[in-house]
């Protein structure tokens, strides 16, 4: 991971702002099946991972399922905490914060979930749903002024105010995730981790709410972790990619870099599988077969810095690298 | 490619309409539609949750309840016969036998008490009349050609003893295990990693050249499309928007709807911070309960003409379009888009 740290050195000489995240050699490890009979085993769901975002900015993290990009999501926001490592957000180490000081910090980060069936309670007017946050961070005192700020925020997705009486079951897929983003923004955070936050929707609503994540970034700034498996929506809308397998990052670089030029192998298998909806480009490809040959060695995981801004696992760079 | 048009129809549906029912109102889930799958031939169906694309499938195979669900008309015939009058002991000889078919959901479809072996045997026991020890030896064969690894050993396992990607390979064994001259997939791959999905694709395709089966692929990704199908057909709210050699379709569509779908996607020719925002398709589909008389896209389309809103377009041959394109559309999207173009 040093590798990492010198190139930003080298380049922070030129007046480079300063990260709103910094997560460092963030590990999250499970115990398996331990005691008579088993010898105590850990799981390591995620290993080592280092990266940073900056504000407004906007880090793709892809790979498959069982990966760890969820689990480096849940670890960053402190919803489910790294076993080991650092997670400086806007200067505070998250890690060391009590249960009180993250519910503050929380203000500042949100998440918008996979499923926006599951995370609505039914039983609550959505207005309800967007304006608790308000109510919990004591943002709005009266209740006219939180009806105000939701209706705000109701016009700020794309959704009619008057909705704002209605119960889950009443909206569609699209609209559902709307109010899921609604209520992440209501309490003005810097910063959005989205997990899946399209994979649940049909084609033609995936793009409302893509767009719609791009119009806020713009108008409040914010810096997201988007975690995808859909590596073309992943290149529209990320400026930098972090491809992550079995729990380690093996490539960071910004998107063009990456998805142009990508060097490890398991990126280019990867990239080789995504369907392109162009019959005759898919006629004409080859797919990848499983990674092998990498190098092996105590340092084979550390991020080398193959060209600019585009760090690679030494793993991938052959022997004489 | 260019033959599949001069091959012997293997499966004709005709004026397809379905609809479900409870106490007060009737959802009108599939209306009316007809199209022909010939032998070997690969036909992609793209189309939003609640175009039918899927009841249409599970209707044809009369795997929908009934009640709530209601076949309102039309004939499905597969090599001649209609699915939909045949007798139950008939059918049953199809469905599995020379029709095979995979859904999404690999976990609800495979029986958790039984193994994985015992339930690739069935089908060749009861369709082929294989023995028991014939069965098996096929059984692990097939295990084999989906590319689960150690098949003679993990061929007594039970699915939970195996990935989601693993089991979604079983129920392809499944249902390829008869060599059907029908595979129908319905979201087959949608739950996978793309890499994954990559191999089960190739494998289809595989099968295809070696023993000719056509397939119906039914997915909302029209990526995979692109690399799988010779024809493709676009539904929407019950009917058939669309349909055409996949390379025409794509490059010429006729259907606003169509359009909007590959406009929705992201378009990653142009270079980074100079991509046109994604076009996405206002409004939501119709309430199925209440199918609007015209065009059911019209609502939400900009090209829409008066008379798309008040009477139904015909699927027809688009003027100007490769033979076999067809289109449900009053208004000619290539002049409209042309006109556009110069304001």
């Amino acid at each position: 991971m040093s590798q990492i740290e010198t190139g930003q050195t080298e380049n922070s000489a030129e007046k480079k702002p300063y990260p709103l995240i910094s997560v460092r050699n963030l590990s999250k490890h499970y115990a398996l099946r331990s005691g008579w009979g088993f010898k105590p085993s850990v799981f390591k769901a995620v290993e080592d991972v280092s990266f940073e975002i900056m504000p407004n900015e906007t880090l793709g993290l892809v790979g498959e399922s069982g990966s760890g990009k969820s689990t480096i999501g849940r670890a960053v926001t402190m919803l489910n905490p790294p076993t080991s490592g650092v997670v400086a957000f806007e200067g505070t180490d998250l890690t060391q914060q009590s249960e009180r000081q993250m519910r503050a910090m929380r203000k500042r980060m949100q998440m918008v979930f996979q499923d926006p069936y599951s995370a609505l309670n039914p039983r609550m007017t959505v207005g309800d749903f967007v304006a608790e946050p308000l109510l919990i961070h004591d943002i709005a005192k009266t209740a006219a002024e939180r009806k105000d700020i939701v209706a705000e925020l109701f016009r700020k997705v794309g959704l009619e105010p008057r909705y704002m009486a209605r119960f889950p079951h009443q909206f569609s897929g699209g609209q559902r995730q709307r109010i899921c983003i609604a209520r992440a923004i209501a309490v003005k955070p810097s910063f959005i981790v989205a997990d899946e936050p399209i994979a649940a929707l049909d084609v033609s609503i995936q793009a409302q709410v893509v767009n719609l994540l791009q119009d806020l970034q713009e108008e409040l700034g914010l810096a997201y972790l988007f975690i995808s498996h859909d590596l073309r929506m992943v290149r529209y809308l990320c400026h930098r990619v972090a491809v992550i397998w079995k729990g380690r990052i093996v490539e960071i670089a910004p998107s063009e870099l990456l998805y142009g030029n990508p060097l490890h192998p398991y990126t280019r298998r990867l990239l080789s599988a995504v369907p392109v909806p162009d019959p005759a480009i898919e006629r004409a490809r080859t797919r990848l077969p499983q990674v092998s040959g990498l190098t092996e060695g105590p340092d084979c995981h550390a991020l080398v810095e193959a060209e600019p801004g585009h760090y690679v696992a030494r793993e991938a760079l052959g022997g004489g690298a | 490619m260019t033959d599949i048009t001069s091959r012997p129809p293997l499966l004709e549906v005709r004026d397809l309409a379905v609809e479900f029912a409870d106490a007060d109102s009737v959802v009108h889930a599939v209306n009316g539609v007809s199209y022909t799958l010939r032998e070997g031939e690969t036909l992609g169906i793209v189309g939003e949750s609640g175009s039918g694309k899927s009841v249409h499938v599970l209707a044809m195979l009369r795997l929908i309840p009934m009640p709530p669900g209601r076949l309102a008309g039309g004939q499905v015939l597969f090599e001649g016969r209609d699915l939909l009058t045949l007798s139950d002991p008939e059918l049953r000889k199809i469905r599995g036998g020379s029709i095979g078919f995979v859904f999404q959901d690999p976990m609800s479809s495979l029986n958790p008490s039984m193994t994985v072996g015992r339930q690739i045997m069935e089908p060749l026991m009861l369709h082929l009349g294989m023995g028991a020890e014939a069965a098996r030896k096929r059984a692990i064969e097939l295990m084999d050609m989906v590319r689960l690894p150690d098949a003679a050993r993990r061929i007594d396992q039970y699915p939970h003893e195996f990935s989601g990607g693993q089991r979604q390979r079983i129920m392809i064994a499944i249902g390829l295990s008869c060599r059907p001259k029908l595979l129908i997939a319905d979201e087959a791959t949608t739950a996978l990693d793309v890499t994954v999905q990559a191999d089960v694709i190739e494998l289809v395709k595989e099968l295809k050249r070696e023993i000719g089966m056509a397939v119906i692929w039914i997915t909302h990704d029209l990526g995979v499309v692109a690399g799988i199908a010779d024809t493709v057909q676009v539904m929407y709210a019950g009917r058939v928007m669309e349909r055409g050699p996949v390379d025409d379709v794509f490059r010429d569509p006729r259907s606003a709807y169509t359009l909007g779908l590959l406009r929705s996607l992201p378009d990653l020719t142009a270079p980074a911070g100079q991509r046109r925002r994604l076009t996405q398709i206002d409004g939501a589909p119709p309430d199925m309960r209440f199918p609007p008389p015209g065009d059911p896209f019209a609502p939400r389309n900009r090209y829409a003409t008066p008379r798309c809103l008040t009477e139904r377009p015909p699927l027809e041959q688009a003027p100007g379009a490769a033979p076999g394109h067809l289109a449900a559309a009053w208004y000619d999207l290539p002049s409209v888009l042309a006109a556009e173009a110069l304001s």
